[in-house]
């Protein structure tokens, strides 16, 4: 069994597992953090833009280098092993599948991609907002010069720090999105899924997002589990389910929080309390996230939040070409919501409360700036608007619009970019800047604690996990310490795991069950002979009963026509025990031989049946019978014999 | 041999208070606890007697599994579990989990607080009972207990309706409910894979229909309407509030907005907003269709149809309004009923299968003069017309999802016993399964062969074709001979067999082998047949010696040496 670790990212992962003949790819994730290297889309505050190299795909700005043209993407490794022989891949959660058009596109994929329905309904949702940011303010351009070498060893940094740039690629198309996400096969959590009939595979509640899952890989004598972004915080999803991923023969860790100092309750009580502050004198509050996810989590602390903090008339705006498919997809998986939630379907009420800010008119939604909402738009305001990177989407717009005035305040609440970063094409900047990253993943306490309970023989997970963060070095509470210790993969490592298997599972049809005569050898243990046919179709073995022999022809050696497919006889049992003299010659007086002659050698004895002139030597271990050409004589002894012996 | 039992204590040979018993593998399960629309005596409930003559409810059953939230499938539920007492798991799937209460609530209301009856559940009961139910999503592979699992499938009929698998072992039986198998205008249609259960126990209301098809019907549905809106008449259409109203209702409005009608629609019962809203809510659960516009527009967001009130039946001028219950059994739709019913010009449209007993069933089967309560007669003059929308598959529908899951045998419920006695024929000569109809009561026993699972070495698994291999049964480990013996702690015994021949032959002993070696090789095709270099030729395992006689060198001895083991010999 081998894992091929295709990406370096310990949170948006994408694992390659084979395992008993099957190809399983865990997780597709794409790593955007890339696009931080790249000028802001569109370009409209050209006083800060100034050419640095002859090279115009280069531009600096606020004092760093950027490039200058569409964003693009950290793939997965694509060269590690063929993607094409990939039977299936697993989605845990829709922030890791969006990769997956680069994965089942151009690539010769042929198989099948399982996830839930709220993560392929949102993760639709997503790749189809990212197109759309793309497709808004399209660059010709794709800039490739700066990724020689040569060239971007003389960059400055981050851009020459950059690492497999080669690999970046520009955002796939919606018809692209469309034929991938057409192979994707629908799977409730706790489903049982085969697969070829040598696995099975079976999703799990993970806590993170709506839909989210860990997965389970096994066949009848190993397991595997796949922990992917997993949360035991109550939020708006089910809870995780933990119990079935015990007696795993390797566990395997990714996703874990990204902010392990931050918690989650505290830094929403942050954001609010700086949200109505801001408001209070008058400024705007600026939200760059995801149009899924916390978002929900956010307004609905909000929804409670608002009449307390005297916020009753702000409006407040969500801004994003699948805003409103995002409300509304949130109200319609009850299935998939925490116990509360799904209680007030039962009502019938919607499960989250933004329904009710929707319609009190608190709350509302805009495809994008253009349009309606320019008409509508008052301040002081909240907008919660994409994309988190700040590189492009309505964001950009409001970075803009709000940017220099000391009264507003951007607050980050999603963890997977560095604000500093995100902010430093726009820098200097005015506006006040709040970092409350939201990260309700496992930390390293809560991972422990799992561990412990769930009791992997191996753990697996990403080289980040097993030592503490750079620049916290000294707190060893924020790695993973675990007796085995874990084996780590980075990208592009390619692990044997621990595992050897022993043995496989055959079903013996009744009718071959009904003839086994199980003997007790020993006390409590019966042992039965089966001798027959192995038939394996689809990796499922049966044992059937052998056909029947053809009769025997007359001659010792039977001269087979040779087309004849040879037939299968009944093997014969191995014998055991030992023949006991006494016992043995009484046995022959019974059956007319008298004139026995015995002699003791150094093993046994040599009895020499005088009258049929042959020979039987009896040993501990071993008994040979030499006798001329009596067909008769030797089934009779060799039955004797028999009778004394054990047959397995 | 293991036996798998299905007892129907509803259901048997009848359409009504569905409740079907199964014991499969030690485990003991009830299908459904549904009432009788037609009765309103003790015969209204499933006879638990049964059970609870041997013990409680709680001990005898491992769990009971709920497949839709119709009366006829729910009904006695509190009852079961409040009054005659069960404790244990009651499985529904979220949608029914939602739903159901609510119809519980409307019956006990009819039949409390309208009809008077006591003896009757609370609605404390209903909370209580609803307590008991575990919500069950689709496909997801429930354990019940370490061996009994079940998992839910689509099944079509009405928002949340499933199809049950229940699987202890290798031993399984898959249980239909209502299901159908076309899609209509607001669910998808019923589906299961290839689960090859040992029974298939299947409704079969329309055993003996095969329907034209659904475009006709509905084209049939709305002249009618339509042209009695025109001649100045009244329609009602007796519906249950969840199912087949909304169809219907999404049917007539978009009817309505093409041909631009202003005759009013109604919705009786405070229900239909509710209702809908649970169709908004559960909107995974509707056909493909619905699902993927719902952003855009939501289908159960209705323009034209509004909600009736009761003074409303009096007013002059056409309309139509869908009232509760469907059967005419009680409740709105029977008071309009009997306002309207004296008037040739109004029409009724039963849109699906009335249970004997119910006014609906008297007017379909042409009775004009019914006898009310209090003596009084009423007269039928209205027209009265039948439509079948009930989502129920047909004859034709059934045999396709036999196909689909391919049972070793069959079992029909749900059904007039007429009927199914002709679908039982059809199927045994199509499928040549089984095929049983148990009346109410009426034990069938299906002995089942499952096949045992062992557990193989590996390196067993990897010789080929033919192994003689041991089980050991303690745990069912299939391992080699050799390595039985090595892990018993047993010594191997050889039986070993020696015969001499003799053979005239001039050659010198290595001369005279090879020619040996030379005449086997071409004689026995298809062995292994070695000369080895220390003078032995083995014919697989068999092994050949030559030496002279010590008399005449011309006279060879063949020492011909097998053990007992070698299979193409007879000794």
């Amino acid at each position: 069994m081998k894992l091929y670790c295709l990406s370096g990212h310990p949170t948006l992962p994408c694992n390659v597992l084979k395992f008993k003949s099957t190809t399983i790819m865990l997780d597709c994730g794409l790593d955007t953090t890339s696009v931080l290297n790249f000028l802001p889309l569109p370009l409209v505050h050209s006083r800060i833009v100034l050419y640095l190299f002859i090279y115009c795909e280069l531009k600096e700005c606020a004092g760093r280098v950027f490039v200058d043209s569409q964003p693009e993407f950290c793939l997965p490794e694509r060269e590690l092993l063929d993607l094409s022989t990939i039977d299936v891949i697993l989605i845990s959660n829709y922030h890791c599948m969006m990769a997956l058009p680069y994965i089942t596109e151009h690539t010769g994929f042929t198989g099948t991609v399982y996830a839930t329905e709220p993560t392929l309904q949102i993760g639709r949702l997503l790749m189809e907002e990212l197109v759309n940011f793309m497709e808004r303010v399209p660059k010709a351009q794709s800039a490739t010069c700066w990724k020689n070498k040569e060239i971007q060893r003389m960059l400055p940094g981050p851009l020459k720090d950059a690492v497999e740039v080669w690999t970046w690629k520009r955002c796939y198309s919606m018809q692209e999105v469309n034929s991938a996400l057409s192979k994707v096969q629908l799977v409730g959590y706790s489903q049982k899924v085969e697969l070829f009939g040598a696995v099975q595979i079976s999703p799990l509640s993970s806590g993170y997002s709506l839909g989210s899952s860990n997965w389970i890989i096994q066949s009848h004598h190993e397991k595997v589990s796949y922990v992917s972004g997993s949360s035991l915080l109550t939020t708006h999803p089910q809870p995780m389910d933990q119990s079935s991923l015990k007696n795993s023969d390797v566990l395997i860790l990714t996703g874990l929080t990204q902010m392990p100092t931050a918690n989650p309750d505290g830094m929403l009580g942050e954001f609010c309390s700086n949200l109505a502050m801001t408001i209070r004198a008058g400024g705007n509050v600026l939200v760059p996230c995801y149009s899924s996810g916390v978002i929900y989590d956010l307004l609905e602390c909000l929804y409670q939040f608002i009449e307390s903090a005297n916020l009753g008339t702000t409006p407040f705006y969500f801004i994003s070409p699948v805003a409103n498919s995002s409300l509304e997809f949130s109200q319609i998986f009850a299935e998939w919501l925490c116990h509360n939630k799904q209680t007030k379907v039962y009502l019938p009420e919607p499960p989250f409360p933004h329904a009710e800010l929707i319609q009190t008119n608190k709350l509302k939604h805009y495809p994008s700036i253009h349009g309606d909402f320019s008409s509508e738009f008052r301040q002081p305001c909240v907008v919660f608007t994409g994309h988190p990177s700040l590189r492009f989407g309505d964001v950009v717009h409001f970075m803009e619009l709000w940017g220099k005035s000391s009264l507003n305040t951007i607050i980050f609440t999603e963890p997977d970019f560095s604000y500093l970063d995100a902010l430093a094409p726009y820098q200097p900047l005015a506006m006040k800047c709040v970092y409350c990253p939201i990260d309700t993943r496992l930390n390293f306490h809560q991972v422990s604690k799992l561990l412990k309970e769930v009791q992997p023989l191996h753990v697996v997970c990403p080289e980040q996990y097993t030592q503490p963060p750079l620049s916290q070095s000294h707190r060893s509470d924020l790695m993973l310490e675990l007796q085995p210790p874990p084996m780590p993969y980075r990208r592009c490592s390619v692990l044997n795991l621990p595992f050897r298997r022993r043995y496989e599972r055959v079903y013996i049809l009744p009718e071959l069950a009904n003839s086994l005569v199980p003997s007790e050898i020993k006390p409590g243990t019966s042992v039965a002979t089966v001798s027959a046919v192995l038939h394996s179709k689809d990796n499922k073995h049966t044992l059937q009963v052998l056909p029947k022999p053809p009769p025997a022809p007359p001659t010792k050696k039977r001269k087979r026509v040779i087309e004849e497919p040879p037939v299968v006889l009944a093997p014969k049992p191995l014998l055991s025990g030992a023949v006991p003299l006494e016992a043995f010659l009484a046995t022959l007086q019974k059956h007319g031989i008298s004139e026995v002659k015995v002699e003791e050698t150094a093993d046994g004895h040599i009895l020499h049946l005088q009258a049929e002139d042959t020979l039987i030597q009896l040993e501990e271990d071993g008994t040979h019978i030499v006798c001329d050409n009596n067909e008769p004589l030797r089934t009779t002894l060799r039955d004797l014999v028999l009778r004394f012996l054990q047959k397995l | 041999m293991p036996e798998i039992k299905v007892t129907p204590l509803g259901a048997g040979q009848d359409v009504g208070r569905s409740c079907i018993l199964v014991s499969i593998g030690g485990k003991n399960i009830m299908l459904d606890c549904g009432m009788h629309m037609g009765y309103n005596d003790d015969r209204r409930f499933p006879d638990f007697s049964y059970i609870t003559q041997n013990g409680r409810l709680t001990e005898f059953l491992d769990c009971v599994i709920i497949s839709h939230f119709h009366l006829d499938h729910c009904g006695a539920l509190p009852y079961m579990s409040e009054m005659v007492g069960y404790d244990g798991p009651i499985y529904m799937t979220h949608p029914t989990k939602a739903i159901c209460p609510i119809l519980l609530e409307d019956f006990r209301k009819i039949t409390v607080d309208k009809k008077g009856e006591t003896n009757f559940f609370t609605s404390q009961m209903i909370k209580d009972c609803m307590k008991k139910v575990i919500p069950l999503n689709l496909h997801q592979t429930v354990q019940v207990d370490d061996e009994l699992e079940i998992k839910a499938y689509y099944a079509g009929h009405v928002l949340g309706a499933a199809m049950v698998h229940i699987k202890v072992g290798s031993e399984s039986v898959v249980y239909t409910g209502d299901y159908n198998m076309t899609p209509d205008r607001h669910l998808g249609a019923a589906w299961i894979d290839k689960c090859r259960p040992d029974i298939l126990i299947s409704e079969s209301t329309y055993a003996t229909t095969i329907r034209d098809s659904k475009r006709c019907r509905e084209r049939d549905f709305l002249k009618k309407v339509h042209e009695s809106i025109e001649r100045g008449g009244k329609v009602l259409i007796p519906v249950f509030a969840l199912g087949r109203a909304q169809e219907l209702c999404i049917l007539l409005e978009t009817f309505w907005e093409r041909m631009n009608l202003k005759a009013p629609i109604y919705f009786s019962t405070g229900l239909t907003e509710k209702a809908n809203h649970y169709y908004k809510l559960f909107i995974t659960w509707t056909n493909q269709k619905i699902r993927k516009t719902f952003v855009q527009r939501n289908m159960f967001e209705f323009k034209h149809i509004k909600a009736f009130d009761r003074s409303y039946a009096d007013n002059p001028g056409p309309m139509v309004v869908f009232a509760t219950p469907g059967m005419l059994h009680a409740g709105q739709s029977l008071q309009i009923f009997k306002k309207w019913a004296g008037n040739e010009k109004n029409m009724v449209i039963m849109p699906g299968y009335c249970v004997q007993g119910t006014i609906g069933h008297k007017i379909l089967n042409g009775q004009r003069k019914l006898e009310m309560e209090g003596r009084a007669t009423l007269d039928v003059k209205l027209q009265v017309e039948y439509m079948s929308f009930s989502a129920h598959a047909d004859a034709k529908g059934i045999m396709q999802l036999i196909r689909m899951a391919e049972p070793r045998n069959m079992l029909l419920v749900h059904g007039e016993a007429v009927k199914m006695e002709f679908l039982k024929g059809k199927i045994e000569q199509e499928f040549s399964i089984n095929c049983y109809m148990p009346a109410n009561g009426e034990t069938t026993t299906v002995t089942t062969n499952p096949s045992v699972p062992v557990d193989i070495s590996l390196n067993l698994l990897k010789r080929e074709m033919a192994l003689g291999g041991t089980v050991c049964y303690g745990d069912g480990f299939l391992v080699s001979s050799e390595q039985a013996l090595k892990e018993l702690g047993l010594n191997e015994h050889q039986l070993r067999f020696t015969c001499r021949v003799q053979l005239q032959d001039p050659h010198s002993d290595p001369d005279t082998l090879h020619r040996i070696y030379t005449h086997l090789k071409s004689v026995l095709k298809g062995y292994t047949i070695q000369h080895l270099p220390d003078g032995t030729v083995m014919v697989e395992s068999i092994v050949i010696k030559v030496s002279s006689s010590a008399e005449d060198p011309n006279t060879k001895v063949l020492l011909l040496s097998w053990s007992y083991q070698v299979t193409f010999l007879r000794c």
